[in-house]
């Protein structure tokens, strides 16, 4: 049964700061910061301000930034696995060059005291933006580094005050065929379900990503709002939300639904666990040397101190 | 039949190596060896090589499997004259596919080769239509046809089955969208499935040619 969002959320549409004037602002706050201005420099040798259309301000989070060198743009602006815009990597960054990410709402429903439609700058307006240098590990046996501005999920999800029962959370992508091409294939059931247990989506590392290489996220990474969980497959990195929900049972996810055999809920990076018909064992890392070795895949995609213990006593080959 | 040999065939010969050039030039590209516009090969390129390769060997096969039916529907056997050329390329392109998994993607380890062909069926039925494709090439040559004789053509029948692997391969190594290999299937079974009905049809043939016998007697 759908659930029917009410529009109790306490947030008057006077509050509603438009995105161009979100982006300035930010830009005029980040000024007063000469020190995360300064530390957002030093990532990538460029300023926040001499930068071109549609770049943010963030501050770079090192803590918890991979010291790997990242991909470059092209790579990882080409190559993208977003079924919507068809199924070939470079699909997506042909197909959805027209995509409309203005306005975006996104529905907030389920278990929570706080539900109903907000705009994307109700969503982003309260979150200081930050860059995180993640690993990125496709179920397909590639890896890349990525560059995300973005803001810890679980900051977004406290907003909504979920309740006890609020076990899980669910995320959907936007259903529209007349802008995704791939839609109108069944190729997977659409719209596209992803879904992360509590503790996860709480876990610092969970990022909602609304930018890549300081620049707002093009269409094809998943404008205008992305998730991105570093330790678990590509594949779990919903992008352009519109519907975050609350739940007590686990969401049916679409690779998970599509063939659980081969693609579960929890899609942890295991180098332990093959998929049924390929290893997991290693990876090639697109870009690096294009005919270097493959390297060897790290238990949590490499970020197993800071996420294992979620796992603890759970069996990893069962719960894939 | 002269033009056939001295224009036709180089010609032929020539367009079938345009994918294997492409590649090579794609390579040299990714490597930052040479830069030249339009073979780039993108961000994975060894996967768009093994890709690349292996689509053109069941493009070999099928084309291969053409020749028979293409004479029967324009009375030309020309085309037979092509066969032999055809088939070699695809065992050229398997061999350059099975050298990019091998040499590039697994790093030319053999222990990764021989856990790949034991534990994942759709590598286990690849490496036996490579393997049987090996025959096929070996006895390609009008003298191994002679000494073979009739023996040769039972032999080289073997290119049905291993159509029927290569397609079967590219089916179940795709992750969820099954388009492309339904294609192949589809194109396959229309050879196949004439070559079927042609066989029926001269066996009901002889069949009421037997049976034809006895009355007129």
């Amino acid at each position: 049964m759908r659930k029917k969002f009410t529009d109790s959320a306490k947030i008057q549409p006077s509050e509603i700061t438009p995105y161009d004037r979100y982006l300035s602002r930010r830009a005029l706050l980040a000024g007063g910061l000469g020190l995360a201005v300064a530390q957002s420099v030093g990532g990538f040798g460029r300023s926040a301000f001499a930068q071109p259309a549609g770049a943010l301000t963030y501050v770079r989070n090192a803590a918890l930034s991979v010291p790997d060198a990242p991909n470059s743009y092209a790579d990882i602006t080409t190559y993208n696995n977003y079924y919507e815009f068809g199924t070939d990597k470079s699909d997506p960054s042909q197909n959805a060059q027209k995509f409309r990410t203005q306005p975006w709402n996104v529905a907030i429903g389920g278990e929570a005291e706080v539900t109903g439609t907000f705009s994307l700058e109700d969503i982003l307006k309260a979150h200081p933006l930050e860059e995180r240098i993640y690993r990125l590990r496709c179920v397909e046996a590639w890896s890349m580094v990525v560059p995300w501005v973005g803001f810890p999920l679980g900051d977004l999800l406290k907003r909504f005050k979920p309740t006890s029962k609020a076990k899980f959370v669910e995320f959907r992508t936007l259903y529209d065929p007349k802008q995704m091409p791939g839609q109108r294939s069944s190729v997977l059931e659409w719209p596209y379900v992803e879904g992360l247990r509590m503790d996860e989506a709480m876990h610092p590392l969970t990022l909602m990503a609304v930018g890549l290489y300081g620049k707002v996220l093009p269409n094809q990474n998943g404008a205008p709002l992305r998730l991105i969980v570093p330790w678990k497959y590509g594949f779990k990195g919903i992008k352009s939300i519109v519907s975050i929900k609350f739940s007590e049972r686990a969401p049916r996810t679409t690779w998970a639904g599509a063939a659980s055999n081969e693609y579960g809920f929890f899609a942890n990076v295991n180098p332990d666990v093959d998929h049924p018909r390929w290893s997991q064992a290693t990876e090639r890392h697109i870009g690096a040397s294009a005919f270097g070795p493959r390297k060897p895949t790290l238990p949590f995609n490499g970020y197993a101190a800071q996420v294992a213990s979620l796992y603890s006593g759970m069996d990893l080959r069962k719960f894939f | 039949m002269q033009q056939i040999r001295w224009l036709w065939k180089p010609l032929v010969f020539l367009a079938c190596l345009l994918p294997a050039l492409r590649l090579t030039a794609g390579a040299l590209n990714a490597l930052g060896l040479w830069h030249i516009g339009g073979v780039a090969l993108g961000a994975d390129p060894v996967k768009v090589m093994l890709h690349t390769c292996g689509r053109w060997t069941l493009n070999f096969v099928m084309i291969t499997l053409c020749m028979t039916p293409l004479r029967d529907l324009t009375h030309w056997v020309g085309w037979l004259r092509f066969r032999r050329m055809l088939g070699l390329f695809a065992f050229f392109y398997v061999l350059l596919h099975f050298s990019v998994y091998l040499l590039l993607d697994q790093s030319g380890k053999l222990g990764a080769l021989w856990q790949d062909i034991v534990k994942r069926p759709y590598i286990t039925i690849g490496m036996l239509g490579l393997l049987l494709l090996i025959p096929l090439a070996a006895t390609s040559t009008a003298a191994a046809q002679r000494r073979l004789g009739r023996r040769w053509t039972r032999l080289h029948r073997l290119i049905y089955a291993i159509a029927i692997l290569g397609v079967w391969h590219f089916w179940w190594q795709v992750k969820k969208d099954i388009r492309e290999p339904l294609l192949y299937a589809c194109g396959l079974t229309l050879l196949l499935g004439y070559r079927l009905w042609k066989q029926r049809r001269s066996l009901a043939r002889i069949s009421v040619a037997r049976l034809a016998k006895p009355d007129e007697a």
